[in-house]
């Protein structure tokens, strides 16, 4: 994987780079031969060595005259003054290649032009590898060789590194294939990562989010939750911390989750589509590796949930008759943008018969004022993901987003009495100063939140509970992505 | 050319410094204690009684406050504990 980052020098005279697999590189054959009659020619060959067979040519098997002087196209044809580019044109093109040997009447049986081929330097396949090989490497992580007998897959799990599943081994040219992704320059700090308050470059987040399996143009969601996590509002360091079950929830809209091919749809919750299942693992992956934030250490968990791996969703945003949970936050309509939730998994709620609003809104409410505890309220927030079939119940009768909150809400309150401690015959609940309140409600101002996502079937939605809120807790953080 | 023999490391790549800790006192006896309360619940009943059992030792107590449990110490409230104290408790509870 070493490779000289020097550039090859290149011979005076023409220098003429083709490949055998190129047809117009064989339909130039003649030319080759005719220039090399009236001028020095070199001919550098990419892949078969025999190729042509005359003038004869030399291999640029590790491809680094082809790098180093930017062949993007075969045929390329480019003048050599004193070890200078002087000239060059690519393709066959009659005016430009007499124009740049500077030999008349060249190719008198071809067609006056063709088009080239795309040069094996600039293959996609073999291009992330030569960019380590010959570049300048920009990235400053330390190097790991891993043993002869060593399997790295395996070597990862031992390390440490992962969330308990398989982690796509973070090479250098996997690395700077996904920071291609991001304009950010690699040493940029994006964030400092609690626990251990660690500031991490963009090209340690790049790591993680090739270790997560996640594609380039996942990068910037990635690096906007890694910001959003590590805020004073956001804490996730008492999201480690707790014994409650909470992870971050990463909730996406705008039209960058369909370009990057992100599910909103049917199973938007579950398994599947590699941008769901792989962002918010790529941020848990640079809480455990860079923050340091590893169960039984300051993770303190008492059971954890599915957002410890990673919970990552897309709104159907084009379909929802309300609006997103990011525009709830501030941010304008068709912004790419996410928000961070502290959340514990879902729970489904089942209503297939409510076809009124104020029948629906009571079985959402009933369900919700049961979420940690039916005694506790005002400490947790919550997102309701409604499925497009119970959306749909309030849409026809012309709710709005406040109008849906508001109709659930209304069923949200209950007097002190039934909620003090020992009411009901429960020992939890709230302490007995509350029990002459005559209705207190289940969420705070702002506290229970609406997203819309799932597929055209089924009359679900789903609850996602929250943590302790506010200042002495989490808040949601949205932001918009930044490219 | 796709083998994955050198790799990146994904971690801080912190060496961890080796500290040692500060040798027991022989006596809390005219040493100033702080007691820190995590703002849990009930954290104030343990530590009232722990004042009361130093206080009976001949320390001098003095008590704090975190502003709430799930978030780390302020740095301020850590820099007046080490300034003030030679020896602090921290109360969890649950």
């Amino acid at each position: 994987m070493t490779g000289s980052t020097t550039p090859p020098r290149l011979p005076d005279g023409i220098v003429v780079v083709v490949k055998e697999e190129c047809a117009t590189c064989h339909s130039v054959g003649s030319v080759l031969r005719e220039l090399d009659d009236a001028a020095t020619v070199t001919v550098y060959t990419q892949d078969d060595p025999r190729f042509p067979e005359s003038p004869t040519p030399i291999h640029d098997a590790d491809l680094a005259v082809s790098w180093h002087h930017g062949i993007e196209t075969v045929p390329t044809v480019i003048r050599v003054v004193d070890g200078v580019e002087v000239d060059r044109t690519v393709g066959w093109h009659r005016d430009d290649w007499v124009r740049v040997t500077g030999v008349d009447g060249l190719g008198g049986d071809l067609p006056a032009m063709r088009p080239g081929c795309g040069s094996m330097s600039v293959d996609p396949d073999l291009v992330d590898e030569l960019n380590v090989r010959f570049g300048a490497s920009v990235l400053a992580s330390r190097r790991l060789d891993i043993a002869e007998a060593e399997d790295e897959m395996e070597m990862m799990f031992t390390r440490g590194w992962t969330d308990g599943l398989p982690v796509v081994p973070p090479t250098e040219a996997r690395v700077m294939r996904m920071l291609t992704g991001t304009t950010l320059a690699p040493a940029k700090v994006v964030a400092t990562v609690p626990p251990d308050l660690v500031e991490v470059t963009v090209e340690k987040v790049a790591i993680a989010a090739v270790m997560a399996g996640c594609l380039p143009e996942y990068l910037p969601w990635v690096l906007t939750a890694v910001e959003s996590a590590c805020t004073d509002e956001f804490n996730m360091h008492g999201l480690l911390a707790t014994t409650m079950p909470v992870g971050p929830i990463i909730v996406c809209s705008g039209p960058g989750t369909r370009a990057i091919g992100m599910n909103s749809g049917g199973n938007a919750l579950g398994q599947g589509n590699r941008a769901n299942s792989t962002i918010g693992r790529a941020l848990q992956l640079v809480v455990r590796n860079i923050g340091g934030g590893r169960p039984g250490e300051v993770d303190r968990a008492t059971h954890g949930s599915p957002g410890k791996i990673g919970f990552c969703f897309a709104e159907n945003d084009l379909e929802s008759p309300y609006g997103t949970l990011a525009g709830e936050h501030g941010i304008d309509p068709g912004v790419d943008a996410l928000t961070l939730f502290a959340g514990e998994g879902t729970r489904c709620v089942v209503d297939q018969l409510s076809r009124e609003p104020d029948s629906l809104a009571r079985s959402l409410a009933a369900s919700l004022q049961s979420m940690h505890h039916p005694k506790l309220i005002l400490g947790f927030d919550a997102i309701l993901v409604m499925g497009p079939e119970h959306a749909r119940v309030f849409a026809d009768a012309g709710w709005d987003r406040q109008q849906i909150l508001n109709g659930i809400s209304e069923h949200l309150n209950r007097p002190g009495s039934e909620l003090v401690r020992g009411a009901d015959g429960m020992a939890e609940g709230l302490p007995s100063a509350f029990g002459d309140a005559p209705s207190l409600p289940k969420f705070r101002p702002g506290g229970l939140m609406i997203t819309y996502a799932g597929s055209g079937a089924g009359l679900f939605s789903e609850i996602i509970g929250g943590w302790a809120n506010g200042d002495i807790g989490s808040k949601p953080v949205t932001r918009a992505v930044t490219y | 050319m796709t083998g994955t023999r050198t790799i990146l490391d994904p971690t801080s790549e912190r060496a961890v410094a080796e500290r040692r800790r500060l040798e027991r006192p022989a006596s809390l006896s005219g040493l100033t204690v702080g007691l820190l309360d995590i703002s849990k619940p009930r954290g104030d009943v343990f530590l009232d009684r722990l004042e009361e059992r130093l206080a009976d030792v001949g320390a001098n107590v003095k008590r704090y406050k975190k502003p709430t449990f799930t978030k780390p110490a302020p740095v301020d409230l850590r820099h007046e504990i080490a300034v003030e104290c030679q020896v602090v408790i921290e109360a969890l509870a649950d």
